[in-house]
C-alpha cells in the first residue's frame, strides 16, 4: 500500500480519521502507554477540584492520533519531522476529526519529500483542538 | 512562578531502550494499526513515541531539568511539541542516550492582556555510536492568570 509520488499533489487530502466519542478509558490507555500519569486526565475528583467538570483529554493523545492519520497514509518509517500546537481542550464525549493536506512537495538532498499541514477539529462546533505540521520522505 | 535561572540547565544523561512491546502498546493507544508498528522483530516507533522518556528519566536522578523551571501547575500548559528525526524514527532494539536542557525562555503579550512566558526544553537522542538520531522540542507556557476554560 505504498503511495506513488505522482499521486501526491499539493492540496491532496485523504479522508479524515474520526476519533471518538472520546472516553476516559482512551485517556487511561494513552497515559499508561506514555508514562504521563497526570491525574487531571483520569481522576474525576481531582479534575473537579481544579475547576473542570470532567477529566480533560491528554493533549499528546489526540496529537498522537493526528500523527496516526498521516502515518496511515505515508508510512511511519518515512516521518522526518512532526510538530503540534494545542489550540483548545477536548473532553470525554467529543468526536474529533483528524485530517490534513499536502502543503509542499519537493526534492531535497536527493530525497523526495512532502510537508503536510494537519488539523484536529471537534465535530459539532468545528473548534480546532490541535494543529500540526509534518515532513515525510517518499521512497523511490 | 518561573525560575529564570533555570535557563541553560542541563539534565544528567539517561538511557531509553526502544522496546517492541512498548511500540505495540503506544501504537494501539494512538489508534494506529499500521503493520509497520506490529510486524517483525524491530518495528519502527510512532512519531510521538519518544514522549516515553517519562519512564526512563525517573531512573536517573537529576535527568529532567524541567523541575528547575518551577512552572505553576495551575497556570502552566503544554503549548507545542516537536520531534525531528535525522533518518527513519528509531526501531525496536535501539538503545538511545538522551539528554535534556532548558534551551529558551521568552515573554509575549497575550491577546487578553497579561504576559505569557514560554519555556522550551530540548532533548537530544543519540545512538550507541553517538550519532544524533532525534531531537524533541517541548514548549510550555505560563499565563498571568489561570486559563478560564470549562467544558
Amino acid at each position: 500500500m505504498s503511495v506513488r509520488w505522482e499521486d501526491l499533489v499539493e492540496g491532496s487530502e485523504p479522508p479524515p480519521l474520526v476519533l471518538g466519542p472520546l472516553t476516559r478509558t482512551d485517556f487511561v490507555r494513552y497515559q499508561g502507554a506514555s508514562g504521563d500519569m497526570q491525574p487531571i486526565h483520569h481522576d474525576e475528583p481531582f479534575a473537579r477540584a481544579a475547576g473542570y467538570q470532567a477529566p480533560l483529554a491528554v493533549g499528546m493523545y489526540h496529537a498522537g492520533v493526528l500523527n496516526t492519520w498521516a502515518t496511515n497514509w505515508l508510512g511511519p518509517e518515512n516521518v522526518r519531522r512532526t510538530k503540534v500546537r494545542w489550540k483548545s481542550q477536548a473532553w470525554p464525549g467529543d468526536v474529533l476529526e483528524c485530517s490534513g493536506r499536502i502543503a509542499r512537495r519537493y526534492e531535497e538532498h536527493g530525497e523526495r519529500r512532502v510537508d503536510l499541514e494537519l488539523v484536529c477539529r471537534r465535530r459539532g462546533d468545528g473548534q480546532t483542538v490541535v494543529e500540526g505540521w509534518m515532513t515525510f520522505v517518499v521512497p523511490r | 512562578m518561573i525560575d529564570r535561572s533555570a535557563l541553560g540547565a542541563v539534565g544528567a544523561p539517561f538511557v531509553l531502550d526502544v522496546e517492541r512491546g512498548k511500540i505495540h502498546e503506544f501504537a494501539r493507544a494512538t489508534a494506529s494499526s499500521h503493520p509497520a508498528h506490529f510486524t517483525g522483530d524491530d518495528p519502527v516507533s510512532p512519531p510521538t513515541f519518544l514522549t516515553t522518556t517519562f519512564f526512563w528519566e525517573q531512573l536517573v536522578p537529576d535527568s529532567n531539568p524541567w523541575h528547575r523551571v518551577q512552572m505553576s501547575p495551575e497556570r502552566g500548559m503544554h503549548a507545542e511539541q516537536e520531534y525531528v528525526f535525522h533518518g527513519p524514527p528509531p526501531r525496536a532494539g535501539t538503545r538511545l542516550t538522551c539528554q535534556s536542557r532548558i534551551a529558551e525562555m521568552y515573554d509575549k503579550h497575550g491577546k487578553r492582556g497579561g504576559t505569557l512566558t514560554f519555556v522550551v526544553m530540548v532533548t537530544e537522542f543519540r545512538d550507541a555510536g553517538g550519532k544524533l538520531v532525534a531531537e524533541a522540542r517541548m514548549t510550555a507556557v505560563e499565563t498571568a492568570q489561570a486559563p478560564v476554560e470549562k467544558p
